[in-house]
């Protein structure tokens, strides 16, 4: 825990008239989650796409440092160069999990066709590894040839979830990882997430609207506004003593359960 | 006697944007110094700041501004300028906090919760769970509860969950808000004697106690928050 796994600062990007990022750091230390959070529009999911080296931004740079100790800038990297971040030490978790997944070809197929771009040959071993995933997730490993049409939002999510992580990537990209999905099965993969997260040792960046569900999963949380950190800190801190007016009306308009 | 908890000059207030901005004081010029195997109890009136004071130092409330110095990992660290991680690894390693109430993980057995400190601390898994099943023992959790999640627990059950958590990993600072405030006597005598046990072993604990005679019996001496005059 010497240096940030992932460092960047002055990221500006306009789409048109709007600013999507005016001027963000942010930095992202080995096993740390962090969520952020705003309301639509505010640039968190941007953020994490310019993050992620899937947009690029006007100005600013990000530094990830690998699992070499070299640092890679995510800007000047070649498109071939993040694929294969993307492949070995990284994984995206999309909103909807049709973005994540491939769906025609069977929920097996879809964790061990990761598997085998990071190198996998075995067939017989991915096609255990895939199997041992989908019972980590909670999904009943004899569906294994089923393709994901057949699952429900929910599964869908924890397929995309075991997809991601069987590579053991260092850092993972949600963006809202429980939208769209009914408020039952958000908390029983939130409280997935949570386990692996924590078993795994993994860095987390998020994105979520959900304030409880960054109550629970986050170590910091990093509050956006207009393309701007308004505020961001030890994520209970945030929350419960809350300086930025615009912190203030987002916690204070969480309904209490 | 070594200070292993020293406050200097803590202030801290609130300003209410939703409000129109309107501000409070708190606390202004907050002193405290506690030393190793000692219990020391925050008295004053209600409303005064107790709790605030609690929050501050288990940095769950910023400090406006001066210091909240804390013996971790052999010197000391100052709690109220510390970023995110060193907060987390305070708390991991030094300051545990036994709050009022649980909140509650959902689908967390009882034993999880209690193992979780331990387990991030890297004790060993059945090591762990044979702490956290022993501590609620002793708190009188019937085993037939330890697996289950607490959501459904009543508030003396959840409240057992969270002193066991937080008695659990032997932690050199304790801090604990109304650790007696929902326990019959049985337990209330159990949570006496954790106290007196993690101050032998030189443990420094702040603590509210409503309660009188349970401070009587464990603290050392006391410390009143007095309230400040409203502040423009």
């Amino acid at each position: 825990m010497t240096a940030p796994l992932l460092e960047s600062s002055g990221l500006h990007l306009r789409f048109g008239a709007v600013r999507a990022l005016d001027g963000v750091a942010i930095d992202i230390w080995p096993g740390e989650v962090v969520a952020i959070v705003g309301e639509s529009g505010s640039g968190k999911s941007t953020l994490l796409r310019v993050l992620a080296g899937q947009i690029d931004a006007d100005a600013g740079s990000v530094l990830y440092r690998d699992t070499d100790g070299v640092t890679q800038d995510i800007p000047a990297l070649s498109e071939a160069g993040r694929r294969s971040l993307m492949r070995s030490e990284w994984g995206f978790v999309h909103q909807n999990a049709r973005d994540g997944l491939r769906m025609g070809i069977s929920a097996g197929g879809n964790i061990g066709e990761r598997l085998m771009s990071a190198g996998g040959r075995h067939y017989g071993r991915i096609r255990a590894e895939a199997a041992d995933w989908m019972a980590r997730v909670e999904m009943d490993p004899d569906r294994i040839d089923e393709t994901p049409r057949n699952f429900s939002g929910g599964m869908q999510q924890r397929l995309q979830i075991a997809r991601c992580l069987v590579t053991q990537p260092r850092l993972v990209f949600m963006d809202e990882p429980t939208g769209g999905l009914d408020v039952s099965v958000q908390a029983k993969l939130l409280d997935l997430i949570r386990g692996l997260v924590a078993k795994l040792g993994l860095a987390v960046l998020f994105v979520t609207h959900d304030i409880a569900a960054a109550r629970l999963l986050a170590h910091r949380i990093v509050v956006m506004r207009h393309g701007r950190i308004v505020e961001e800190g030890l994520a209970d801190r945030v929350l419960d003593d809350p300086q930025h007016e615009y912190t203030q009306l987002l916690v204070a308009s969480v309904l209490a359960a | 006697m070594s200070a292993v908890l020293k406050v200097e000059e803590l202030a801290k207030g609130f300003t209410l944007h939703l409000q129109g901005g309107l501000g409070f004081q708190v606390l202004r010029d907050e002193q405290l110094v506690v030393n190793a195997g000692e219990c020391v109890a925050l008295t004053g009136p209600s409303g005064a700041g107790k709790s605030t004071l609690m929050r501050c130092l288990q940095g769950n409330y910023g400090a406006d501004s001066g210091r909240i110095m804390l013996a971790h990992r052999g010197g000391m660290v100052d709690l109220a300028a510390a970023d995110a991680r060193l907060v987390r690894e305070i708390r991991r390693e030094t300051l545990g906090y036994v709050s009022q109430f649980l909140r509650v993980i959902p689908r967390v057995s009882a034993r999880d919760v209690v193992a979780e400190p331990l387990l991030a601390r890297g004790m060993a898994p059945d090591e762990a769970e044979a702490r956290a099943t022993a501590l609620l023992t002793r708190l009188n959790l019937p085993p037939r509860l330890h697996g289950l999640p607490p959501a459904t627990f009543s508030g003396g059950e959840q409240q057992r969950v969270n002193l066991a958590r937080g008695f659990a990993p032997d932690y050199p600072i304790l801090l604990l808000d109304e650790p007696t405030a929902s326990l019959d006597a049985a337990n209330r005598d159990v949570v006496i004697g954790l106290i007196h046990e993690a101050k032998s072993r030189g443990a420094a604990l702040v603590g509210i106690f409503h309660d009188i005679e349970v401070r009587d019996r464990v603290a050392d001496r006391t410390h009143e928050i007095l309230a400040l005059e409203e502040a423009a």
